[in-house]
């Protein structure tokens, strides 16, 4: 495997190595995520989640997908 | 009898009882406690998916947001930059424009830093935010928010999941004179006769958590905080008796043999 070919991203404070060309799209479907019950952050800048298949990851990219949770 | 109805932001409500999600001890209790409650409105957080375990049940799989409103807040940030950020969040998960801001300045109290609630109020209600906002019972800080925007002022009875109860009866009562959107009172509750005590110095809501869910049998607690809140709505809407020390009989003294 070529490693020139992999990057490193963060999702939600854990380090994934990805291949190159791997969209936002990829990495939900990669993750198995309901998108219409989450909320997607690109290095702290909201994703609008009509476009997640035009949106590559770079190397060292920080991703945070929230949802809700119970709380007060 | 006129209509009661609590109207938040334009959006009208029956129940004048909003329930947290949080601290229940599964998805399942949280979501009966609610439905026993009776509540239109239910605080949620903001939280990272657990990217490593897609098994873990979602709260949208047991408190439906289409037929009960889900009130994102931002419980756990200490700034307005984090604050901001969650609501922009919560916004994007599914178009909610009522929030609840909290942006708490103390660990061990969670006592609101009121200068970043105040801040954030001004910009969250420019971005087209609904804001309802968790503050302390300070008459002065509560006018400023309510003249930056807020949709309702949430003052505390007492510290969050305390459940001390109204701790300060004559700032509530400054505030229910001064307060023109709907004023709510938000932690401290502890028992019923907390809720009725808010509800009888004239607020329009009270938002309890911790009381219901960390209460022994959660199902009756939040049964009991419903009859509360209305019992205290009813009570302080009925214009009640002037009270005096001297006993005054309740049977008439003619016909006395």
């Amino acid at each position: 495997m070529n490693k020139k070919n992999k990057i490193k991203i963060v999702v939600n404070g854990k380090l994934l190595t990805v291949n190159v060309k791997f969209s936002i799209k990829n990495l939900i479907e990669k993750l198995k995520t309901p998108i219409n019950k989450v909320a997607i952050e690109l290095n702290e800048e909201i994703v609008n989640k009509k476009k997640l298949s035009q949106i590559y990851l770079k190397n060292k990219d920080r991703i945070e997908i929230v949802h809700f949770i119970g709380g007060g | 009898m006129k209509s009661d109805i609590l109207k938040i932001a334009d959006t009208k409500f029956k129940s004048r009882l909003i329930v947290g999600t949080g601290k229940y001890k599964t998805m399942k209790e949280c979501a009966k406690a609610i439905k026993i409650s009776g509540a239109d409105i239910v605080t949620v957080a903001v939280r990272r998916v657990n990217i490593s375990d897609k098994t873990k049940p979602l709260l949208m799989d047991y408190i439906n947001p289409k037929k009960i409103t889900y009130l994102p807040n931002t419980a756990g940030c200490f700034n307005s930059k984090e604050a901001l950020r969650t609501l922009r969040l919560a916004r994007e998960i599914g178009g909610w424009k009522l929030v609840k801001l909290e942006v708490l300045g103390d660990k061990k109290n969670l006592f609101p830093e009121m200068i970043e609630t105040l801040k954030s109020t001004e910009i969250l209600t420019k971005e087209g935010f609904k804001v309802m906002v968790y503050c302390n019972d300070d008459p002065l800080m509560c006018k400023r928010l309510e003249n930056s925007g807020a949709s309702a002022i949430m003052p505390l009875a007492a510290p969050i999941g305390s459940g001390l109860g109204i701790q300060n009866k004559t700032n509530i009562k400054i505030l229910r004179q001064q307060t023109k959107v709907p004023l709510i009172i938000d932690a401290g509750i502890g028992q019923a006769s907390d809720a009725v005590e808010a509800m009888e110095l004239g607020c329009d809501a009270v938002l309890i958590n911790t009381a219901i869910a960390k209460a022994k049998n959660p199902f009756q607690m939040a049964e009991s905080m419903k009859y509360a809140v209305i019992s205290g709505r009813k009570s302080y809407l009925s214009g009640r008796i002037i009270p005096n020390l001297k006993g005054s009989p309740s049977t008439t003294k003619k016909g006395l043999i």
